[in-house]
């Protein structure tokens, strides 16, 4: 029924051009090489002239390659059966389970419509202070998790995935290396999580194109999963990866480049997938964390500049630690207001505190006699970097609470950390 | 008359390149027909006989020779009673409607109308057989929630007209005709209860426009009285993701004394947008005692919806603002974020292939940004009446650079400027509006020699705060220490403002007016103090002492003990002095 093309005027990176006549913009197409098939995409067409951006790469695929079309674009399976599978950002499965290809669904479907939507009002506990006091992650956040290479984001997503109280995880992985992958699996596999999970994995070594098709695959399930009210959690490692694959396109495409060869529509291409994340007025959500590594640290860098304004907040990895000054959840105020009536000025007493220390740290460090104010703040900081911000603690938010107060009187008198009365009379622990 | 088809010759993201055989215009809108789904498109550019159309949705499944159907009719926005607690999108599409109609999901292609055609408006004429008219004269009037909704002469028409026919009180459809106008060439034409307009002709059926004089209190105390905005100004806040833009916005359309907010949403993040959405119809509006949607309008574009809309939905928002001041009615439009705004131009030019300009941004885009701000002010109406509309804008600088376009563009043409900063942020000192970053060139709800005051104490504060990083506290004198204390206190007490606190959240202008008062007169103080310590032992008390006072109601018990507290503290310490 679809018509067969056999002869590519033009290969450029993973885009070929083929002339062809009524293909629909955002087609399939299936092209055969001696090296085998490969799915591809239309993205452009120019009066005969199709462009179409290939899965598998371009590399080998000969002038005289077959091209077929297929009629549809890019789909997926849906069914509870895909959990506990592996598959790559096609939708091929990397384990060795069987293709799944009933209830097919389209990908990168349309928005939501924001009066579908309901405030975000679940708080996700996942018992390290430094998000459930400071930056509290809610149901339906999308959030980004700000780091450079060799920190331990990806430790920190397994740790958060496992802790959380949410239905199903779906796992995109994009440029993984190969060990972080094995990671992410064995690690949820231990803890019997593996049985919710559905991952979709595209490695370092996969063609770059797969790795586009990553976030569309995977937030193309959480939703249906959302839809029949599951509470999903999606997990993105690492969008700088995706971020790096558009740029590839598009200057293949010969696009107008935008800020540092990223394509013009970086900021909208972003937004359409972490917008994804959701609380369903009378069904599930997604909450989406995802990793954006900056290059050479530099917040500035477009990808993760353009993620920080899509974004409900981030969480800065330095050091090991969430870094207090700059992480940020934009949705905490949704939740803390009823979690305990001293928990947002505990929060930013705290901190307050610490950009203190911090300052009185440098002074220390030029050689400036300390006062008895400074030597105080110098107890605290320390105090606080220890008991509460090393990701190792583990404690429920009472109970980290509890112990900002303990800290704060173990250091200072009342006045001196700017709480009002009212709560100090209450909660500054009696000596 | 017969239609105006064209045909698809290429697809390229959201840009279209259509082969036309008949006249079309530029800017003109025009659907592309894909089965029974119409996809909204707008003319951008004329190359021979090819139209470059961006189109308003997701284009695919799009084919080479597809139908393009032209309208002749410029990207436009019905205005009539009934915009008011509307959600719209940058398209004037009723959200909640189309959720109703069609799901969870936005789906292509499926448009409403914007205003209810079947309600009934209670008409009360107010013009009559014989009267000569102009545009955006009243012929009459409908009730609109709290409001006096002007039914007026179509904004477009020229010269004098006369009222042929006015019909009497009664009920009446949005289309149903309540006028019949003739001009001076013996032309006549119907006038119903609602008008179209194209968003991006800016509205000009008034006498002339007027210089803008008068504070508008927002109620955020360090933009009242160190920062301003006046009613009919214009001004921006530039700040680094994070550094609470989006919150100050919300406090603003909350609580700024004006009638009708209108917040567009220009590609900000739904899960923002939803509180506004949700929470507005909660919230009780302290100055007319019903719920806040009743004087709000919501143009609702969030990040993900498709990138032609976001561009338009600036205008779409502005059109409506001029609308309601057309009625002599205060209207406050706070755009979120004109950043997303611009970045949606350049993603337009780009696909154009157009030279790119600074930062990739287009040539035009200062122009474009100039004009938008330039469709505030405030102007005296034909009836002798005065209208305003007062824009906000946030920006959203890439790395929190105030250096790069869109800052630098929109700070040649506002009057305000409320810079924040990441170093306030960061030590949560919110708002963070950067005390000595920003400036304001609108008059300030307290006296302008306090001001002045408070100003050269944290300048002077700042620099002490600079010098100690260099030479320690114990090579500053207590007297610079003094300074310093004093700026950390006025910043801490005034220029912080907790905005989740009941009292705290929002300080009238008499308030702020007595409490300012009451501080510069703490500043001007000498004071003294044995040591360092001391000093800061005293104002660590007064501060929250202090904090304690912007948390109780004025005119309360309390509220004077604590001042009596307040003065009590600095007798002690100025006695000797």
């Amino acid at each position: 029924m679809h018509k067969v093309y056999h002869r590519i005027d033009k290969i450029a990176g993973n885009v070929i051009t083929i002339r062809a006549e009524g293909v629909k913009n955002g087609e399939l197409a299936e092209v055969t090489s001696p090296h085998g098939a490969s799915l591809a995409n239309v993205i452009r067409l120019d009066e005969d002239q199709v462009s179409l951006q290939v899965f598998g790469g371009s590399r080998g695929i000969p002038t005289d390659a077959k091209v077929r079309f297929l009629g549809h674009t890019m789909e997926t399976a849906f069914s509870e059966s895909l959990l506990g599978r592996v598959f790559t950002g096609i939708g091929v499965p990397r384990d060795s389970g069987p293709t799944l290809t009933d209830n097919m669904i389209p990908i990168g479907g349309p928005s939501v419509n924001p009066a579908k939507r309901v405030i975000p009002r679940n708080m996700v506990r996942t018992g390290i202070p430094m998000i459930d006091i400071f930056n509290t992650l809610v149901e339906s956040q999308k959030l980004p998790i700000f780091s450079v290479a060799g920190e331990p984001y990806n430790d920190l997503l397994a740790r958060i995935a496992l802790q959380a109280e949410v239905d199903i995880i779906l796992l995109g992985g994009m440029g993984l290396k190969y060990d972080d992958y094995l990671y992410f699996r064995d690690t949820l596999e231990e803890n019997g999580a593996l049985s919710r999970t559905v991952m979709f994995i595209h490695t370092a070594a996969d063609p770059t194109v797969e790795c586009l098709m990553v976030p569309d695959m995977t937030l193309a399930v959480a939703e249906k999963f959302a839809l029949d009210n599951k509470r999903v959690l999606v997990l993105l490692t690492d969008m700088t990866n995706f971020a790096d694959a558009m740029k590839e396109i598009a200057i293949t495409m010969e696009q107008i480049p935008s800020n540092r060869g990223y394509p013009g529509d970086l900021y909208s291409q972003l937004a359409s997938r972490y917008e994804k994340a959701v609380d369903f007025e009378g069904a599930g959500s997604i909450t989406i964390l995802a990793v954006t590594t900056m290059p050479g640290d530099d917040v500035t860098h477009p990808v993760p500049d353009n993620t920080g304004y899509i974004t409900e907040g981030q969480f800065y990895l330095r050091n090991g630690r969430i870094e207090p000054f700059g992480s940020l959840s934009r949705l905490k105020q949704q939740v803390n207001g009823r979690t305990r009536e001293d928990h947002r000025q505990i929060m930013n007493t705290m901190i307050q505190l610490y950009a203190n220390y911090r300052e009185t740290l440098e002074k220390q460090s030029m050689g400036f006699r300390m006062s008895s104010w400074d030597s105080k703040l110098l107890k605290y900081g320390v105090r606080f970097e220890t008991e509460l911000m090393a990701l190792s603690v583990n404690i429920p938010l009472e109970e980290a609470l509890d112990l900002g107060w303990k800290i704060l009187a173990d250091c200072f008198e009342p006045a001196e950390t700017g709480i009002p009365s009212k709560l100090t009379d209450t909660f500054w622990p009696k000596k | 008359m017969e239609k105006n088809i064209g045909k698809i010759v290429g697809v390229n993201g959201n840009l279209l390149t259509v082969a036309f055989s008949k006249p079309v215009v530029q800017n003109e809108v025009a659907y592309a027909l894909l089965g029974d789904t119409r996809l909204k498109s707008e003319v951008i550019r004329i190359r021979g006989n090819n139209a470059e159309m961006q189109v308003f949705e997701d284009t695919r499944d799009l084919v080479i020779g597809g139908d393009v159907e032209f309208t002749g009719e410029l990207l436009s926005v019905e205005l009539g009673p009934g915009l008011l607690t509307q959600v719209f999108d940058g398209l004037q599409n009723p959200l909640p409607e189309l959720a109703e109609k069609y799901g969870f999901f936005l789906q292509r292609g499926k448009y409403l109308r914007a205003l209810d055609g079947e309600k009934q408006w209670e008409f009360t004429p107010t013009a009559k057989v014989g009267d000569v008219v102009r545009a955006g004269d009243a012929l009459g009037s409908v009730p609109e929630g709290i409001f006096v909704h002007q039914i007026m002469l179509p904004f477009g028409i020229q010269g004098k007209w006369t009222v042929k026919e006015i019909a009497g009180h009664g009920f009446y459809t949005l289309d149903d005709e309540v006028g019949k106008i003739e001009s001076e060439d013996g032309k006549t034409r119907d006038v119903s209860l609602s008008q179209r307009w194209p968003v991006k002709v800016p509205i000009r059926a008034y006498a002339e426009r007027l210089k803008t004089t008068e504070p508008l209190v927002t109620k955020v105390r360090i933009m009242d009285t160190f920062f301003p905005v006046a009613r009919g100004g214009t001004y921006c806040i530039p700040g680094p993701f994070g550094a609470g833009k989006t919150v100050l916005q919300q406090i603003t359309s909350r609580h700024a004394e004006v009638d009708i907010v209108i917040v567009a949403a220009c590609g900000e993040r739904a899960g923002e947008v939803v509180e506004t959405l949700r929470e507005f119809p909660e919230l009780i509006d302290p100055r007319t005692g019903r719920s806040l949607m009743e004087r709000t309008l919501i143009i609702c574009n969030t990040s993900s919806m498709p990138v032609a809309a976001r561009e338009a939905s600036v205008y779409t928002a502005v059109t409506i603002a001029e609308y309601y001041r057309q009625m002599g009615l205060n209207v406050m439009l706070l755009a979120d974020s004109t950043s997303r705004w611009a970045q949606a131009l350049r993603e337009l030019s780009g696909r154009l292939e157009e030279i790119p300009g600074e930062e990739a941004f287009p040539a035009y885009l200062e122009s474009l940004i100039a004009a938008f701000y330039e469709r505030g002010g405030v102007v005296r109406l034909n009836n002798g009446e005065t209208g305003s509309v007062t824009i906000g804008g946030t920006v959203s600088p890439a790395g929190g650079n105030f250096e790069e376009p869109v800052t630098q563009s929109t700070l040649k043409v506002v009057g305000a400027f409320e810079g924040l900063s990441r170093a306030r942020s960061d030590a949560r000192r919110y708002p963070a509006i950067d005390p000595l970053d920003s400036w304001s060139k609108y008059p300030s709800v307290v006296d302008a020699a306090d001001v002045e005051t408070g100003r050269n104490i944290l300048r002077q504060g700042n620099e002490v705060s600079q010098m100690m990083k260099v030479v320690g506290e114990e090579g500053t004198s207590i007297n610079d220490f003094l300074v310093y204390l004093k700026a950390e206190y006025l910043d801490a007490v005034y220029l912080q403002q907790d905005a989740y606190h009941d009292v705290d959240g929002a300080t009238s202008a008499e308030r702020q007016q007595y409490v300012y008062g009451k501080l510069t007169q703490i500043l001007r103080s000498t004071m003294t103090f044995k040591e360092k310590d001391e000093a800061r032992k005293f104002f660590q008390n007064l501060t929250q002492v202090t904090m304690d006072w912007n948390r109780v109601h004025e005119g309360t018990d309390e509220f004077k003990s604590l001042e009596s507290k307040i003065e009590q503290m600095l007798a002690e310490v100025t006695k000797d002095a």
